[in-house]
């Protein structure tokens, strides 16, 4: 248990917690009325319970190389039971790679990284992003001035370019290609919590905390940024969609996960040659990065529906 | 919770000097920012609130009294003036001296629907003040909220809501909650009923006459509904585009108009009698930008009885009768 959890435990029992229906859980409640976002939510429900029953739903090894221990070719196509593949051959719904692994349990365990790349990428640029765009929007002047050219600097390469370039320099790798796309997607996250900042700072609540005593970290803090975040979310969500899709982008390019880890992106890319001759190697690796980034961009779109002050009362 | 007696907490002496206080904006443009002008919003203004008295501060929009509310405690950085609140020069302060007279002042906003923090509940805001300043135990301010809640009209289980489930009148109503939190000496009410319906605005007004018999507060009243004034107020300041061009009683001030700008807000008023023939003074043109004003006198390009020098000599505000201050250069004649 949290301090901040045990504190509010402590005000409860005393009866003198402060709780009712907050503008969290009617965004929450109306994010269940959008269809899009209903379908996002579930697609992604269904990608992290893989994601995390991978192990044990995943039929082989996803690095076991099957020669010798299981009657294989390499590329061989899908073997489903059900479907009239004879029986006496071994079960690969997915079929068997270059490498003569199982292509499903590969896939299976891709989920897993693929939901942790967009995730570490996407916090490791929001964490950055607030604290430098939430001092550029509060403090102005200078320090906006040079947070901000920085961040113009950033986004006037292409992301993609960008992430290949840092990758250069700190050597290609899964660590350095979710740095790199970390560092590209900084810019638009310092913006806009820059923006809303800006626009928050000058309510009249922000001049009330200021009136009674409040320094700047709480003002900043307790009054600012939480009601600056409504944007930053709708952007992290759909970002973690950008960040997926780089990865695989990098991966694919052979700058980021190195084989043999079952990365969706490097997976598409050692096989990409052989697109016609074996199309199921292909085709499952995309068909999952696809469904992953649109799962994220419904739920990113329902979110920003949610979340829009001007559809409160329409839907609220 | 009353804090330590000062000297000029007693009734009827002089809680808040306000010296020749300036506020300008700077406007800047162009590539590098620079500041090619300055919007004097407020521009050279001197006046006194007594312990325990309603100062009333009158204008039209854009005329400068929510900048003198501010600057007085702060959010705006003053260009040049003195404020001296209980014999503390407010200027000169920072840091944890500056954090304790905060607690002696407060202000209610206009917009109740932007001075309360959406995200947190409405007891949190209230208790906010006490929080930052570390008074007492957690239950203590908890129960000094709900005393507050329940001192405006509202209910202690009112608190665990969050703002969007209130009204506008409830929610300025917490508003003053919040701004009693803390027990201050002096409240700046900053058009705290302009944003309400008639109904809600002579309740909200009655509020806070009744806490500032019970704490003996002291209140800058900034409006420009001269009814609403005329009811709360002692005192009245009218200003003009920075300025303050008459200050007087309120009775005196509503019975011998002496600025032209008065009377012609005056006239003004609506009379609830149809058969009331009234000489109406209708002001020509708009007001002058706060970026240039007039020169000389800053009312006389709309001024009825402008003379020529009205446009070369800048009258300054002068005691015209005991308690009767006005900037006018042909003021006597209305006496």
């Amino acid at each position: 248990m949290t301090k901040k959890e045990s504190k509010a435990a402590k005000l409860d029992a005393e009866g003198i917690s402060l709780k009712s229906v907050s503008l969290w859980q009617i965004t929450w409640r109306r994010l269940f009325r959008r269809k899009s976002a209903i379908i996002g939510m579930v697609i992604l429900g269904i990608l992290v319970l893989i994601a995390l029953t991978a192990q044990w739903i995943a039929p082989y090894d996803p690095f076991q190389v099957l020669i010798g221990i299981e009657p294989v070719k390499q590329r061989q196509a899908p073997c489903i039971h059900l479907l009239g593949c004879p029986e006496d051959q071994p079960e690969h719904i997915m079929g068997i790679d270059g490498n003569v692994r199982d292509q499903f349990s590969r896939l299976l365990y891709g989920t897993r990284l693929s939901l942790v790349i967009g995730l570490s990428t996407v916090s490791f640029a929001i964490v950055i992003g607030t604290v430098l765009g939430a001092l550029s929007g509060y403090f102005g002047g200078w320090v906006d001035t040079v947070i901000m050219r920085v961040m113009d600097v950033l986004l006037a390469f292409p992301s993609l370019l960008l992430a290949i370039a840092i990758v250069t320099v700190l050597g290609p790798g899964l660590v350095n290609a979710l740095l790199a796309i970390g560092i590209v997607s900084i810019p638009s996250y310092a913006r806009v919590v820059r923006s809303s900042v800006i626009t928050v700072r000058e309510m009249d609540f922000v001049s009330a905390t200021r009136a009674m005593g409040g320094n700047s970290y709480e003002i900043l803090f307790k009054r600012i940024l939480p009601n600056a975040l409504t944007p930053l979310i709708v952007q992290g969500t759909l970002g973690i969609a950008t960040a997926i899709l780089d990865a695989a982008a990098l991966s694919f390019l052979g700058l980021g996960a190195q084989p043999p880890t079952p990365e969706w992106g490097s997976m598409l890319g050692s096989e990409r040659n052989q697109v016609f001759t074996a199309p199921h190697l292909v085709f499952y690796p995309g068909l999952a990065i696809m469904l992953t980034v649109l799962s994220f961009n419904l739920l990113g779109d329902g979110l920003r529906d949610a979340l829009d002050p001007r559809l409160a009362h329409t839907s609220g | 919770m009353s804090q330590n007696g000062t000297n000029a907490s007693a009734a009827g002496q002089e809680l808040l000097q306000i010296e020749n206080l300036k506020t300008y904006f700077p406007v800047r443009s162009g590539v590098f920012q620079r500041t090619v002008a300055w919007v004097q919003a407020v521009d050279d203004i001197s006046f006194a609130i007594r312990a325990g008295e309603t100062l009333g501060l009158v204008g039209e929009s854009g005329c400068g009294k929510t900048t003198v509310g501010r600057t007085m405690l702060r959010l705006i950085e003053p260009t040049a003036g003195k404020v001296t609140f209980d014999g503390q020069e407010v200027f000169q302060m920072r840091g944890a001296a500056l954090k304790s007279l905060r607690r002696d002042m407060q202000i209610i906003f206009q917009d109740p629907y932007a001075s309360l923090d959406p995200r947190v509940p409405v007891g949190e805001s209230v208790m906010e003040g006490l929080n930052i300043h570390k008074i007492g135990t957690p239950r203590e301010r908890f129960d000094l909220m709900m005393d507050t809640f329940r001192k405006v009209g509202l209910e202690g289980y009112h608190a665990r809501r969050y703002p969007h489930e209130f009204s506008g009148g409830q929610r300025q109503r917490i508003g003053i909650a919040r701004a009693l939190a803390l027990r201050p000496k002096f409240i700046i009410c900053d058009e705290p009923v302009s944003a309400l319906d008639v109904s809600i605005q002579s309740q909200v007004l009655n509020i806070l006459k009744d806490l500032q018999a019970e704490f003996g507060l002291t209140y800058l009243f900034i409006a420009h509904n001269l009814s609403v004034v005329k009811h709360i107020s002692d005192r009245i300041a009218v200003m003009y585009l920075g300025k303050i061009v008459e200050l007087t009683s309120r009775d005196d001030l509503y019975a011998h108009p002496l600025h032209p700008y008065t009377q012609a807000l005056m006239s003004a008023i609506p009379v609830p009698d149809p058969h009331l023939k009234r000489e109406r003074i209708i002001l020509k043109g708009d007001v002058p930008s706060p970026m240039n004003p007039p020169k000389g006198c800053r009312f006389h390009p709309r001024c009825p009885v402008a003379q020529p020098n009205c446009s070369e000599e800048e009258p300054q505000l002068r005691e015209l009768a005991p308690g009767h201050q006005a900037s006018c250069h042909y003021a006597e004649k209305f006496l």
